[in-house]
């Protein structure tokens, strides 16, 4: 039965692997994603325009409300209508078709985007105040106090609450399965559908997923122990 | 914007409605059984005991929930023994294999939220209590236990919604909740967004009674915040 895993001719190993390369590739570039969405939305949420606030609060709200499986839906059966209409807007009168990948991408990105918003919030209100007027009357420009005082910290205060963001995010990239993008569950439907063994593989896909989850959760520990090298324990 | 077909709609998608509000209240009740007897577990002070029901948490946890709800509504009929035993009529049916994946799912969650809860009792209320003749299981029962619920209050609120929205998953393995109804009509009439705001309405509207409810529940365990005004 074993030899169904296997990397030979007969194995789903390979299939298996790239299935979780392909995981990977989008649980990464939809976290990069969410992480500007998430920048642009938490500046929103803290400017001093009614409009943003507004704005940034009713994405938030409603991502994080409904279902991860609806918004996959939404962007897979409407991602390439909206494509289409934003480039036929710049005057490009053909058809924009979205492959599976940027739509699995941009819909785990907007779900992640609506947690990291509310981290890095959090995290730039963490940042002491006096610490910007001090910047301020050194005589820093509004870039570099964002450059070197601002980003540096927020980042630090940031990532315990990215670490589960990032957590969310590679779980959700299972969702994306529905649209048929070759990742991991997908393959995994697939090998246990053409073996008759489903047991067999997805727990497979379950221990792939735990190494996944066990491997980032270590490499956010150390992320972390690095950015705060600079700051005395209590 | 077809408004019509939006009003029109409405009906067919809360039909779905009643499935989505059984599963939600059945895994929820269940997990928190699980999640009250593994928290037990976890504090038992057994190493073994520990360790077994650290793995059942670290398992559920690390895993989407889409492989647990396949691993259960596939994997289980796989074997001859499961097939053959009194529980299949149940494990037959997606909607039990949807409540069992959930209940197993909520139950590892809610179980670290209760487990730090109780951790979170200080110490001198348990001696306290133990001093004027409690015996251990009266002090749980009448001090830690209340004092915990009413600490894990707020986490569990989001875990609530994460529960309501984890339902949708349920329409993966054929169940017609709000989700499966939602997507077959948009695979129906193409209507994306009107179908898709008139499902969104219909959770965002779930959880803001669900994080209602968690606050009425809040403000009605700590009424000594109240005393005061």
């Amino acid at each position: 039965m074993l030899e169904l895993l296997s990397f030979g001719p007969n194995g789903w190993g390979g299939q298996l692997l790239m299935g979780t390369a392909m995981t990977v590739a989008v649980a990464v570039s939809a976290f990069a994603f969410g992480i500007l969405v998430g920048s642009l939305g938490a500046s929103a949420k803290l400017s001093h325009s009614l409009a943003l606030n507004v704005v940034a609060d009713v994405y938030t709200t409603i991502v994080r409300g409904i279902p991860e499986l609806l918004v996959i839906y939404l962007l897979f059966f409407g991602g390439s209508g909206v494509a289409t209409a934003i480039a036929a807007a710049f005057g490009y009168d053909g058809r924009v078709d979205l492959n599976a990948f940027t739509i699995g991408v941009l819909a785990v990105g907007l779900i992640s985007g609506a947690y990291s918003t509310e981290v890095i919030r959090g995290a730039v209100q963490s940042v002491p105040f006096g610490q910007i007027e001090a910047a301020r009357a050194c005589g820093m420009s509004r870039w570099l106090i964002l450059r070197r005082v601002l980003v540096p910290q927020t980042l630090r205060f940031a990532l315990p609450g990215l670490g589960n963001v990032w957590q969310l995010t590679l779980k959700d990239t299972a969702l994306v399965s529905v649209t048929a993008l070759a990742e991991l569950m997908r393959i995994t439907h697939l090998a246990a559908g053409a073996t008759r063994q489903p047991f067999l593989f997805y727990s497979t896909a379950a221990v792939l997923y735990l190494m996944l989850t066990t491997i980032s959760t270590a490499l956010f520990n150390r992320a972390e122990i690095s950015a705060n090298r600079g700051v005395r324990r209590a | 914007m077809n408004w019509q077909l939006m009003w029109d709609s409405l009906p067919r998608m809360l039909g779905g409605l009643s499935l989505t509000l059984q599963l939600i209240v059945g895994s929820l009740a269940l997990g928190a059984l699980v999640a009250f007897g593994v928290a037990l577990l976890r504090l038992s002070g057994n190493r073994v005991v520990e360790t077994l029901a650290a793995a059942y948490v670290f398992i559920f946890r690390g895993t989407p929930l889409l492989v647990q709800i396949f691993l259960v509504y596939y994997g289980l009929g796989q074997f001859e023994f499961i097939r053959d035993s009194i529980l299949w009529p149940f494990l037959r049916e997606p909607y039990w294999c949807a409540i069992l994946a959930l209940t197993l799912n909520t139950g590892a969650y809610t179980s670290e939220v209760l487990r730090g809860a109780i951790l979170s009792v200080p110490q001198g209320q348990v001696e306290a209590a133990r001093a004027c003749g409690m015996s251990r299981a009266l002090a749980f029962r009448r001090i830690v236990l209340p004092v915990a619920i009413r600490q894990m209050l707020p986490a569990y609120g989001n875990e609530v919604i994460l529960m309501v929205k984890a339902t949708s998953l349920a329409s993966t393995i054929t169940l017609m909740e709000v989700t499966g109804i939602a997507r077959r009509m948009i695979a129906q009439t193409f209507a994306v967004f009107e179908l898709f705001i008139v499902a969104g309405v219909i959770y965002l509207v779930l959880n803001f009674i669900a994080t209602r409810l968690i606050k009425f529940a809040e403000w009605r365990l700590t009424p000594y915040l109240r005393a005061r005004a």
